[in-house]
């Protein structure tokens, strides 16, 4: 009983593999599907950079095991950045400099997404606390805040304009 | 680090759940928010992990009989989307912005906060602050616990090895139900240094039934009594003179560090108590 066959769907190509039980949902997704945007950082549910939407809801991919994934819909930031669906949050960062190193980056990325997902323009503050599981070691958080405000005021002045 | 080997086995029903937990050095594994980073860091290596993801008719919220029932598998996320919960679990529904963050909200259950019982959690204080109770199935069948008996040490419990946590229910709030939470933590979402859940009944001119429950001051949550009467009474800077709390040392801060915190936690909750808006 260690090992599992499952089969779940991931950027939307359908996926069946066999797994140990003990293996989480990131390194499946790193190790077995070569899949390595989504980062492995803390390991305990800290740093956020491990970010993934199962079912679209963003998740630790640390704290859930592929096991539990079976049946699921998977979408990294592979996925994300493939869609287009990010394409002007990656932008943003590139522009004002919220990313250095790069490494939180995929998780923030997930994150603000999952926030501006819920419509509107979020205040600087409930930025601050949607990304507060999310570590970054090199910018201080300013650029990111501003990347991700900037991006919601973009959609909102889109979407008044759909409307009109 | 990566976990210990484990089997694995997706229970369908709580019956099998709990048939499977006489199985040797089993463990539940529900939202998985804490014990996932245990076996990550190898703090536990249970034999097998029995899921309870799947088990239909687990989550969701009732209002039944004067009590909210929440079954045990409920996601925090579905409860802070609940309008059952807004109105008639007040506490509760302030408590919750506060556990973890968006993405452990989303796996995080209610049941699984309550069960693992960490001292420095918030929603074991707030079942202690309604005089809440859970429900837990064993070989058996079910049987009630008492919030005040159910938190028995640090990360220890009244369920028995083989009983499994099915929900937790705490009298609906009415038009005199007050209550008040607060917490200090480092980052939003960290565990708290120090947090008060407070419920209390308020009739426009003074309290009754003050119930202060502290976390993160002790091996459970803790019940300041002798700050509750003199809350009831109306003076709060007196509450804060009868803090009746000796939080030990921890790696966040010092025991006094943690008292002070108290009365500062107390005079935001008292406010909250005392306003009409519950």
């Amino acid at each position: 009983m260690n090992e599992i066959d499952i089969a779940l769907t991931v950027n939307g190509e359908p996926i069946s593999e066999r797994v140990e039980a003990r293996k989480t949902l990131v390194d499946f997704l790193r190790e077995d599907l070569g899949l390595t945007g989504s980062h492995v950082g803390c390991e305990h549910g800290v740093c956020g950079a491990c970010t993934v939407r199962v079912n679209g809801a963003i998740v630790r991919g640390c704290l859930m095991l592929a096991v539990q994934c079976d049946g699921t819909i998977i979408e990294t930031i592979e996925g994300l950045s493939d869609s287009g669906e990010v394409a002007d949050l990656q932008a943003a960062f590139e522009q004002r400099n919220a990313l250095q190193c790069g490494y939180c980056t995929p998780g923030m990325i997930a994150a603000a997404q999952d926030l501006l997902n819920r419509g509107g323009v979020p205040s600087r503050d409930q930025i601050r606390e949607h990304l507060s599981g999310n570590y970054c070691r090199c910018t201080g958080y300013h650029a990111i805040v501003d990347a991700v405000e900037s991006v919601a005021q973009e959609r909102n002045k889109a979407r008044a304009g759909a409307k009109r | 680090m990566k976990p210990a080997p484990f089997a694995y086995k997706r229970a369908r029903s709580t019956e099998e759940a709990v048939a499977l937990l006489g199985e040797k050095d089993a463990r539940l594994l529900a939202g998985g928010q804490s014990l996932i980073a245990t076996l990550n860091m190898r703090l536990s290596a249970p034999a097998l992990l029995i899921d309870i993801n799947r088990i239909d008719g687990l989550d969701g919220t009732a209002h039944k009989d004067g009590m909210i029932e929440i079954g045990a598998l409920t996601r925090h996320a579905a409860a802070e989307r609940s309008n059952v919960i807004a109105q008639h679990a007040p506490l509760i529904a302030r408590a919750l912005p506060h556990i973890g963050h968006p993405a452990i909200r989303n796996r995080g259950t209610l049941g699984g906060s309550i069960a693992f019982a960490d001292p420095a959690a918030e929603l074991p204080a707030c079942l202690l602050a309604l005089d809440g109770e859970v429900e837990a199935a064993g070989p058996k069948g079910k049987r009630s616990i008492k919030a005040k008996v159910f938190f028995k040490g640090l990360f220890e419990t009244a369920l028995a090895p083989n009983e499994m946590l099915t929900a937790i229910r705490v009298p609906a709030a009415d038009a005199q139900t007050r209550t008040g939470f607060a917490e200090l933590a480092r980052r939003h979402g960290d565990y708290a240094i120090v947090g008060l859940a407070a419920s209390a009944r308020g009739d426009g001119k003074g309290l009754t039934d003050v119930r202060l429950a502290y976390f993160g001051v002790g091996a459970t949550p803790v019940r300041a009594t002798k700050a509750e009467a003199a809350l009831a009474s109306g003076n709060v800077d007196a509450a804060i003179a009868a803090l009746d709390l000796d939080p030990p040392d921890d790696v966040q801060a010092t025991g006094a560090v943690k008292k002070h915190l108290a009365a500062v936690l107390l005079r935001r909750v008292a406010k909250q108590l005392m306003e009409t808006q519950r």
